[in-house]
């Protein structure tokens, strides 16, 4: 990892420049770079601003409502957090196998989330960039922009969202926050109506899918040496698979390789995850940097998500999912599997395989069946973990003899992310903006960047297209030099040279 | 029935028989008066005033107010529901009221009656009270930050289960609170059952049945499928 511009040996000489916050991305974070009288780069943060209190605030309460408050952690997969403290919630109920209706339900509703997320942040938050160039018009680089220029892609990428959703819907009860998944199972199987609604419309989505595979495909042809080296970064990676070594994203063991892909744990139970990951803290972020215990925090920062998923797995259990899996990684040599815009084309891919996996769920009968609880002998704590759309999402709880939580601990996709996401701007600005005078089409890479990993920066809702968005260039002295304002609507741009 | 035991209510005959209240006699012709401390199995208690309505003009509480032929009530006027809205903003905001993640929501009857009512906001500054859980008994969980001062459980522990575990005690708005009738002040320290009345009297959510929250579903609880004012015959005495 890429820790020499996280500090620079004398930041009082120097000027800053803010990206505050950063658009485009689930939640608050501001990136500072701070650079010489020649715009040379010397430090660059990625930080993110937010505090969120859900491990305190959980203590005292019931188990059983620990699902339903702890998903309003977000507002884009809630799903996620929902599965994840229902999983940890088995383990402490001492359910070992959940009845096959609840296990299906659950995944059906978790594929659901994965192709609502995941749409989402392809078509609404990145394609802007993708379609019309990292540094390209501000003014039509945003989603309003993409139904513009691209109607058709923009209407696809709004009706598998919609899919997604209502999958969600129709197993937990809304589109949003629902109360589907129980500790030891679920409280209701897909309605009949439901699932016929669906299979009407499944075949549709998993060929816009596919159709989306292939439209980042043709943009890493089209732009192979910009894509392949851009916040380029080699980085060690941790997934959960399945048994036989697949790619499973509501359960396994954990995978996790290191930076030249040498198995560092594999299969590992997840239910002692503290005996291979621990988590560090800087004092300029308010997000911890978990790292691999056997590497230490310097060595030890990974990734998770779509493109290690795709990368560490053997296989992808569902056909068109998997050939899409082995052109990837059989693309140029392999070299766009360490690209971080390889994140974009490994999301579409996992995007296809949920899509494929939902058809096969809903031909599945078991989605409609009626046995819907499990039980087991009462456990002290409990681990949950799944691989939500942004990475391996570690839920963990205590519960008393009373029943009220006595501790949590939540590690979210993003957090294990922290440290590859700095990794990746610093890279950007090393490469764009040193040396140079910056505008906000340059100060946009930095976000593409982050944009690349999905990030959801505090796992709450957003404010898409609306966030105000100042830059300040101030120099040693402490006077403005130069200021990059946009205003509410996230459309315009100025840059005003202060004399 | 007196063929002269007749009121208007918003203008509706309303019968009666002698000695029922107004919300006695609307509740049994099916006509809805919002209220929350009032129940068909009990006494009138007459507290929480949102069942307040104006006989010939002067406002009184339609659970206490026996009924009378000829008398003139108004119910829901624009400006009785504004007043009721505002009392239940106050309930609110007396409360630690959280409905996104309690598991009475959608069979809890402030919540309904505050979608009736249309509150759109609590409107005031939220309280905050400090009141602890008690988890202490084996199959019930006291949740004491939605309690709503109703009474209902005292009197059902009382007059039907025969065993007065729960009291109303203290002063002022953060004072007043439901006391547990026991040495330790703890609900397993009782002779509290889960079969009780009490246990499942509660308006909102703070006798809960451990282990057995969000088991109905969304869009199968009990004002999923009708709004509070279209199941008054469900309470009716």
């Amino acid at each position: 990892m890429n820790l020499e511009l996280e500090t620079a040996i004398s930041p009082e000489k120097l000027r800053r420049v803010a990206i505050d916050p950063v658009s485009r991305v689930e939640g608050h974070g501001k990136v500072t770079i701070l650079l010489d009288d020649d715009n040379k780069v010397h430090q660059v943060r990625l930080h993110i601003v937010e505090f969120r209190g859900f491990e305190k605030f959980i203590q005292g309460r019931p188990y059983w409502e620990v699902p339903v408050m702890v998903q309003r952690l977000c507002g884009i997969c809630p799903v996620s957090h929902h599965l994840a403290a229902s999983k940890a919630l088995d383990m402490m109920m001492g359910v070992k196998q959940l009845t096959p209706t609840a296990e299906k339900v659950r995944r059906l509703m978790h594929y659901g989330q994965i192709l609502q997320s995941h749409a989402l942040h392809f078509f609404h938050l990145a394609s802007p960039d993708l379609l019309f160039g990292f540094g390209s018009d501000v003014a039509a680089r945003n989603v309003v922009g993409v139904i513009a220029a691209h109607p058709e892609i923009a209407r696809k990428g709004v009706l598998l969202r919609k899919f997604g959703q209502e999958i969600i819907r129709m197993t937990a009860g809304k589109r949003v926050h629902g109360t589907g998944s129980v500790p030891g199972g679920v409280n209701k199987s897909l309605a009949p109506d439901d699932r016929a609604e669906l299979i009407k419309d499944i075949y549709q989505m998993v060929a816009w899918s596919r159709e989306a595979v292939g439209m980042i495909r043709n943009l890493f042809e089209q732009n192979l040496a910009e894509y392949n080296e851009f916040g380029r970064f080699r980085s060690a990676g941790m997934c959960l698979v399945r048994a036989d070594g697949a790619m499973d994203l509501y359960h396994g063991g954990l995978r996790a390789r290191d930076i030249d892909g040498n198995t560092l744990f594999d299969h590992f139970n997840y239910g002692r995850y503290w005996e291979v990951i621990e988590e560090d803290v800087k004092p300029w972020s308010y997000m911890k940097f978990p790292f691999f215990k056997s590497l230490g925090p310097d060595e030890g920062s990974y990734r998770v998500g779509p493109l290690t998923r795709v990368t560490q797995c053997d296989s992808i259990p569902t056909p068109l999912a998997d050939k899409e899996r082995e052109e990837f990684m059989a693309f140029d040599g392999g070299s766009v599997t360490g690209a971080t815009l390889g994140y974009h084309w490994a999301r579409m891919i996992e995007m296809l395989h949920a899509a494929e996996s939902i058809k096969d769920l809903l031909h599945d009968d078991d989605i409609s069946g009626h046995d819907l609880m499990a039980t087991g002998q009462r456990q002290e704590r409990g681990v949950g973990v799944i691989e939500a759309p942004r990475g391996t999402l570690i839920h963990h709880y205590r519960v008393d003899e009373n029943d009220l939580v006595i501790r949590a601990n939540l590690i979210v996709s993003t957090t294990h992310n922290n440290q590859a996401m700095n990794t990746a701007v610093r890279e950007v600005a090393k490469k764009y903006l040193n040396g140079r005078e910056i505008t906000e089409g340059l100060l946009n890479h930095i976000e593409v960047a982050i944009r690349a990993f999905d990030p959801c920066l505090s796992c709450a809702t957003h404010a898409l297209g609306q966030m105000p968005l100042e830059v300040a260039i101030v120099g040693a002295d402490g006077t403005v030099i130069d200021e990059a304002t946009r205003d509410h609507r996230g459309l315009t741009h100025e840059i005003h040279n202060i004399p | 029935m007196n063929a002269n035991n007749i009121f208007q209510l918003d203008g509706e005959d309303i019968p009666f028989r002698s000695g029922q209240t107004i919300m006695q006699a609307a509740t049994h012709h099916g006509t809805y008066i919002p209220h929350l401390c009032w129940h068909p199995d009990f006494a009138a208690h007459g507290s929480c005033k949102l069942c307040t309505v104006k006989v010939n003009g002067r406002f009184g509480s339609s659970c206490t107010t026996e009924a009378q032929p000829g008398m003139n009530v108004e119910n829901r006027t624009a400006e009785l529901d504004d007043k009721r809205r505002t009392l239940l903003q106050m309930f609110f905001v007396e409360g630690n009221h959280f409905c996104p993640s309690c598991e009475k929501s959608g069979n809890c009857t402030l919540q309904a009656t505050a979608y009736e009512l249309k509150m759109m906001s609590p409107h005031f500054d939220m309280f905050y009270p400090d009141r602890p859980v008690d988890a202490s008994h084996p199959d019930i969980l006291l949740d004491f930050n939605r309690c709503i001062m109703c009474s209902l459980c005292v009197t059902a522990s009382r007059e039907v289960d025969g065993k007065n575990v729960f009291a109303m005690g203290g002063r002022g708005i953060l004072g007043r609170r439901i006391h547990i009738n026991s040495e330790s002040g703890k609900l397993a320290d009782t002779d509290f059952a889960a079969t009780d009345r009490a246990a499942s009297i509660c308006p909102v959510g703070v006798i809960l049945r451990k282990r057995k929250g969000f088991a109905v579903p969304i869009g199968e609880r009990k004002y999923d499928l009708a709004p509070i004012s279209a199941q008054v015959k469900e309470a009716a005495p």
